[in-house]
């Protein structure tokens, strides 16, 4: 049997967008994604595909690659398929506006996870670019009951475990879990692998498998709201920064050292 | 079943000390409980932690609960995850508080997920609205582009503070706390998760988190090398170094340097960044840094918004100079 790989993948809008295009609506509490730059997929799950992949290269496996969202850009959510995926799901529906309730958002994805009859493994990203929360993939290990690594830099699975390398603050843990398992990965695995022209092709083909709220067997006594989002709005900075000058870069380099003794920092 | 009451933190402690997180949870804790009129209390989780429970309560604990089992003695977050959860059933506290530590980043949302409520992740500040007494939390969003307040619907109300967010309360060892036994029964097949091999791969000196002076590395160094000038330089003011990501995910330095939402959060007296951006995700791990100075040859970068000295001009001659006068100076 194959080993059978899931990787929970969502879309963003981009954190490399310039800062002007930032805008919230106050009164609406949201933010309100520019029309020129397209969304993109989160940057630790594209870590979370390459960690698949990487064991898929080595090892027979399937990836599977599940979303949750009110509308997708189709051509943005293929990218996992076209850096080799086998599947897409998403889960679509006017009601999946993956808000800041992460309870919400991991009982769908749970619930797909059940319909699609359970995975060995389950990839995500540490946390998502948006609203930072962090929660959902080991909120949907508490409810699938499966063992949960977080904050992988290396994933392999051997003799029916998942061997993880996971970040503590002075290095690393090389840890084994009991499949099913969850991990979440971090930047630290390193940079997603691109497209081939092949993967390409081969994603254009290729239809994502899209069901709404009423294809999905949810909990009806899990549906109410976790959380409350009561205010949303961009901070200001009152800093004023002084630029210290001199007669070229050395000489500022120097002023700025008289600056930190007269200012007694240093 | 009797309704919520009291604040309940989550601390972290070794077998002789409580850890600073701790502390700085209990500052919050005091606040939320004296709005709320109740109770401010810490659970212990350990084999044995009567030193630390004496701390905690000249931190401002009303009470403590000493979770103890042998199987505790360190951490696992299934068993920790297991006494948790049964102590916030037989307690029933209005609001936990956790640290968002790197243990705090998985024991938090799996905690609220156990008990079916909500989560404030990752938190800088919390208060009590004291006619619904509900907890809220500001908690930096989109990178740190934005801040949400959010409150928990259900309770316990669980927010994760922050490291370093909150200053720890002086101690007052005068203060009187009760301490409550509390041994959990686990069972260790209830640990999932093994650890095999742990690898050390600090930079040597000064730990980041507790430096006083911090020297960090961004894109614009382009490559490792630079990193042995702003060593010296860290050296001199007997602080240590750090890294953006960009500086990282390129394998110049290792993930144990990186300062950020994602990486290490950081309150030195003294920030000095060379040829870092500036991006939110940076300054989201330096936003309590005293005094932030800034050197990048482009005028316009982020970085200078937040600083409060700024350089403009080309890290390869401002560093060498800067860290030759400040040689001189420290010396005389």
């Amino acid at each position: 049997m194959p080993l059978k790989i899931a990787v929970l993948a969502k879309q963003v809008l981009d954190p490399e967008m310039p800062m002007a295009a930032f805008r919230i609506d106050e009164d609406a509490k949201r933010v309100v994604p520019p029309s020129n730059i397209p969304p993109v997929v989160n940057g630790f799950d594209e870590n979370a595909v390459e960690a698949a992949l990487q064991i898929k290269d080595a090892q027979e496996a399937t990836v599977t690659v599940i979303s949750t969202g009110s509308s997708f850009a189709l051509d943005v959510m293929k990218k996992p398929l076209s850096m080799g995926a086998d599947e897409l799901v998403l889960l679509q529906d006017d009601d999946f506006d993956n808000t800041i309730d992460s309870f919400q958002t991991a009982q769908l994805l749970a619930a797909a996870i059940r319909k699609l009859e359970g995975f060995d493994l389950i990839i995500c990203g540490r946390q998502a670019s948006d609203w930072d929360n962090a929660q959902v993939p080991l909120g949907v290990a508490e409810i699938l009951g499966v063992s949960c690594v977080s904050l992988g830099k290396k994933v392999d699975v051997a003799d029916g475990k998942a061997i993880v390398e996971r970040i503590v603050p002075d290095g690393y843990q090389v840890v084994e879990a009991s499949l099913p398992a969850l991990v979440t990965v971090s930047n630290e695995l390193g940079q997603p692998r691109y497209p081939t022209l092949r993967g390409i092709m081969a994603a254009t083909r290729k239809r994502p498998t899209v069901w709404s709220k009423a294809d999905l067997d949810l909990d009806d006594s899990q549906s109410e709201a976790r959380v409350t989002l009561r205010q949303l709005f961009i901070p200001v900075s009152d800093q004023e920064c002084e630029f210290v000058e001199g007669e070229n870069a050395a000489d500022a380099g120097r002023q700025l050292a008289l600056k930190l003794r007269e200012a007694k920092i240093i | 079943m009797a309704d919520a009451t009291g604040v309940l933190v989550i601390g972290q402690s070794s077998a002789d000390a409580l850890d600073s997180t701790a502390a700085e949870l209990l500052a919050a804790g005091r606040n939320a409980a004296a709005s709320l009129g109740e109770e401010l209390s810490i659970a212990l989780l350990g084999d044995a932690v009567d030193a630390p429970a004496q701390q905690a309560i000249a931190h401002g604990a009303d009470r403590v609960y000493a979770v103890t089992s042998p199987l505790l003695s360190g951490y696992q977050a299934d068993l920790y995850l297991a006494a948790m959860d049964s102590l916030c059933r037989e307690v029933n506290p209005r609001v936990v508080l956790i640290s968002r530590t790197n243990e705090g980043r998985e024991l938090a949302p799996r905690l609220a997920f156990r008990l079916g409520v909500g989560l404030a992740q990752d938190c800088l500040e919390v208060s009590v609205d004291e006619a619904t007494k509900t907890l809220l939390a500001n908690r930096p969003v989109y990178g740190g582009n934005a801040i949400a307040v959010v409150s928990c619907v259900q309770t316990p109300q669980i927010a994760a503070i922050r490291p370093k967010a909150y200053e720890a309360a002086e101690l007052d060892s005068s203060r009187q706390g009760q301490v409550v036994s509390f041994p959990v029964d686990l069972d260790a097949s209830q640990a999932r998760v093994r650890v095999v091999e742990t690898v050390r791969e600090e930079s040597e000196g000064v730990k980041l988190e507790e430096a006083r002076v911090v020297v960090s590395g961004g894109r614009g160094l382009g490559g490792p090398e630079p990193f042995a000038g702003l060593e010296d330089l860290a050296k001199i003011l007997g602080g240590a170094v750090g890294a953006s990501r960009a500086a990282v995910d390129s394998g110049w330095v290792p993930p144990s340097y990186q300062v950020g939402l994602t990486g290490k959060s950081i309150t030195p007296d003294l920030y000095i960044t060379v040829a870092i951006s500036g991006a939110s995700q940076h300054m989201a791990g330096c936003s309590g840094a005293k005094c932030i100075v800034a050197i990048n040859k482009d005028a316009d970068a982020n970085i200078f918004k937040d600083a409060r000295y700024g350089v403009v001009g080309d890290w390869e001659t401002v560093i060498p100079a800067l860290t030759e006068a400040v040689r001189e100076l420290m010396d005389s």
